[in-house]
C-alpha cells in the first residue's frame, strides 16, 4: 500500500529535481545578456503598460529610452519622479516638466427632460454617439456611459450622479488614453497646478445653449473682460484659457454667470507680506491690479485679504522678495 | 537488446517520414503546423527545434520507461513523466535558440513554448513504447517522425508563401485556403500508403 504511493512520488520527485537542476544550469550557461540599464529603467516605470509614451508597453519604452530613441520625459503616468530616476540611470540632465491631468470639459447635469430619447442600447459612449449624435440635448457634452472610465488604466475616472464623467486628479497620471477614446473629444489634458477649467464644450450660440443646459457657456464674454491678464480668448463660442498667462486668480470663476468656468475658490491663494522684509517701496501697490495692497511710502504695506486673489503679481515685482503667496 | 537489421531501420525511417507522417497521416502537431508555416525560414527553424526535441525526448522517455516506470510498476505515470521530459527539453531548446538566434526566437514566438504541449512529441514517445521498439529503433523513429514533421511544414510553408500572392477569393484568404491546402497535401501523402507492405 505504502509502496504504491511512495514510488510514484519519489520517482517523479527525483526526475523533476534532476530536470530542474539541469534547467537552472542551462539558464546560467545560455543566459542572454540584456543591457542592465533596460532592466533598471523597466523597474522604475509604473508598469501599467498604458501606452501613453507612444510605445507598445513599458518594456519597449524602456528599451527605446536606453537606445536613445525616446525621451526620458515621455512617460506621463510616471511624472517627474520617474523622469528623474530614468535620467539618473542614464546619466543625462533633465528639466522638470509640468504634470498634466485629464479634465472632462462638461459640467452636466443633463436632466431627463433635456434628453433627446431614451437609450437602452450597448452601454458605451461610442455606441450612443452614433445614434443621431447621442441622446443628450447637448450634442457636445459628456454622454456619461463611461467609455473613458473603462479605458482608464488608473481607475481615476468615475461617473457622477448627474451622469457626467469626473476625473480624480490625484489618481490621474495624464496618460491621455481617455482623451483618445472619448467620442466627443471633450477630455483635455490641462496643467495639474492650474485650478481654473472651462467646463463646457458646446460650440452652439448662447441662446441655443440656454435651451438645453443650465451650466453651459452662453457666450457672454464676461470672463474675457474680467481677466486682467489677457489669458482668456473666445473661440467657437467658448472661452479658451491660455495657461501660460493664467495666474489662477479665479476672477473669471467668480464672474461667470452660469458657472461654466470652474475653480475651487476655497483653494484660492492670498499674498502675505513679510513685515521684516518690507521696505515700503510701494512697488507692489502699483503692481496690484486689484487694489488689494495698501500702505504709505516708507511704511509697512498690508494685504487686504478680501480683495487679494492670489495672482502672484506682487510677489514677482517685490524687489525684496518679501511677499509670499499661499 | 535485440539486434536490429539495417532493413528494419530503413523501414522505420521511411514509414515515419512518409507513410505515417505525423502531420499528414496521424494529424498530430497541427497547431505549430498551421501557426509557424507562413515563412519557409521560420518553418525550417521550427522543424529543427522539433527534431531536436523529438530525438532527445524519444531516447530519454525510452530510458525512463524501461529504467524507472516499468521496474517500479508505475507505468500509469507514463504521460506525466513524458510531459515532464518534453517540457524540460523545450525549455532548454528555448534558451539555446534565444541565445543563438534572437530573430528566429522572435519569429517562432509563442509556438516555441507550445512544443511543450505538442502532441506529436508526446505521440512519438508513446508510440515508441507501444510498438515495443528497441533503443536504436526508438531513436530512428523519433528522428524520422521529426523529419516528417519538418518536411510537411516546410513544404506547406513554401505553398503558403505563394498563396500570399495568388488570386484567391476574398472569403478564402488566409486560414481557410491554408486548411484546404493542408487537406490536399494530406491526400497527396496518402499516395505513400502502399510503399511499405
Amino acid at each position: 500500500m505504502l509502496e504504491n504511493i511512495l514510488w510514484p512520488v519519489v520517482s517523479l520527485g527525483i526526475m523533476s529535481l534532476v530536470f530542474g537542476v539541469g534547467l537552472a544550469l542551462a539558464s546560467k550557461k545560455f543566459a542572454v545578456e540584456i543591457d542592465p540599464k533596460v532592466e533598471e529603467v523597466r523597474q522604475v516605470l509604473p508598469g501599467a503598460n498604458c501606452g501613453g509614451c507612444g510605445f507598445a508597453g513599458c518594456d519597449s519604452y524602456a528599451e527605446a529610452v536606453v537606445a536613445g530613441e525616446a525621451s526620458a520625459a515621455a512617460c506621463p503616468p510616471g511624472g517627474s519622479d520617474v523622469m528623474a530616476k530614468i535620467a539618473d540611470i542614464l546619466g543625462i540632465p533633465l528639466d522638470a516638466q509640468e504634470r498634466n491631468v485629464a479634465s472632462v470639459m462638461c459640467a452636466g447635469p443633463c436632466t431627463e427632460e433635456n434628453k433627446k430619447y431614451q437609450y437602452h442600447g450597448i452601454a458605451g459612449c461610442r455606441a450612443v454617439s452614433m445614434l443621431s449624435g447621442g441622446n443628450k440635448g447637448c450634442s457636445y457634452g459628456c454622454l456619461g456611459l463611461g467609455t473613458c472610465k473603462n479605458n482608464c488604466p488608473f481607475d481615476a475616472i468615475s461617473i457622477s450622479g448627474d451622469g457626467i464623467a469626473v476625473v480624480n486628479e490625484d489618481k490621474c497620471t495624464g496618460c491621455g488614453r481617455c482623451t483618445e477614446v472619448c467620442p466627443r473629444g471633450i477630455i483635455q489634458l490641462v496643467p495639474a497646478s492650474q485650478g481654473v477649467r472651462v467646463l463646457c464644450s458646446s460650440k452652439d450660440r448662447g441662446k441655443t445653449v440656454k435651451e438645453y443646459c443650465k451650466v453651459g457657456c452662453i457666450g457672454c464674454q464676461i470672463c474675457v473682460r474680467a481677466c486682467k491678464f489677457d489669458a482668456i480668448t473666445f473661440e467657437d463660442n467658448l472661452p479658451k484659457i491660455d495657461y501660460d498667462k493664467c495666474t489662477g486668480c479665479m476672477v473669471c470663476v467668480e464672474k461667470c454667470p452660469t458657472k461654466s468656468i470652474h475653480g475651487d475658490l476655497s483653494k484660492r491663494k492670498t499674498a502675505s507680506i513679510d513685515q521684516d522684509g518690507c521696505i515700503g517701496c510701494t512697488v507692489c501697490i502699483k503692481a496690484c491690479k486689484f487694489d488689494a495692497i495698501e500702505g504709505e511710502r516708507k511704511q509697512k504695506h498690508k494685504v487686504l485679504e478680501d480683495k487679494c486673489v492670489g495672482c502672484g503679481l506682487c510677489a514677482v515685482k517685490c524687489p525684496k522678495d518679501a511677499i509670499t503667496i499661499q | 537488446m535485440v539486434a536490429t537489421s539495417v532493413s528494419k531501420i530503413f523501414i522505420i525511417l521511411l514509414s515515419s517520414i512518409l507513410v505515417n507522417n505525423f502531420v499528414m497521416s496521424r494529424f498530430l502537431g497541427i497547431c505549430p503546423f498551421l501557426g509557424v508555416s507562413k515563412k519557409v525560414e521560420t518553418a525550417v527553424g521550427m522543424g529543427a527545434a522539433v527534431t531536436f526535441v523529438m530525438a532527445l525526448a524519444s531516447v530519454i522517455t525510452y530510458a525512463i520507461q524501461y529504467a524507472i516506470l516499468e521496474p517500479l510498476g508505475i507505468g500509469y505515470l507514463q504521460t506525466i513523466a513524458f510531459i515532464l521530459v518534453i517540457a524540460t527539453l523545450v525549455q532548454f531548446v528555448e534558451m539555446v535558440i534565444q541565445k543563438s538566434s534572437p530573430s528566429l526566437y522572435q519569429s517562432l514566438g509563442v509556438y516555441l513554448p507550445l512544443i511543450t504541449t505538442n502532441c506529436a512529441v508526446l505521440g512519438v514517445a508513446i508510440l515508441n513504447i507501444q510498438e515495443q521498439y528497441t533503443l536504436l529503433e526508438t531513436l530512428i523513429n523519433g528522428i524520422g517522425a521529426a523529419l516528417g514533421f519538418t518536411l510537411a511544414i516546410v513544404l506547406f510553408a513554401g505553398i503558403r508563401e505563394r498563396l500570399e500572392t495568388a488570386p484567391i477569393p476574398k472569403s478564402l484568404k488566409g486560414f481557410p485556403i491554408a486548411l484546404i491546402t493542408a487537406g490536399l497535401m494530406s491526400i497527396a501523402f496518402l499516395g505513400f500508403q502502399g510503399l511499405i507492405k
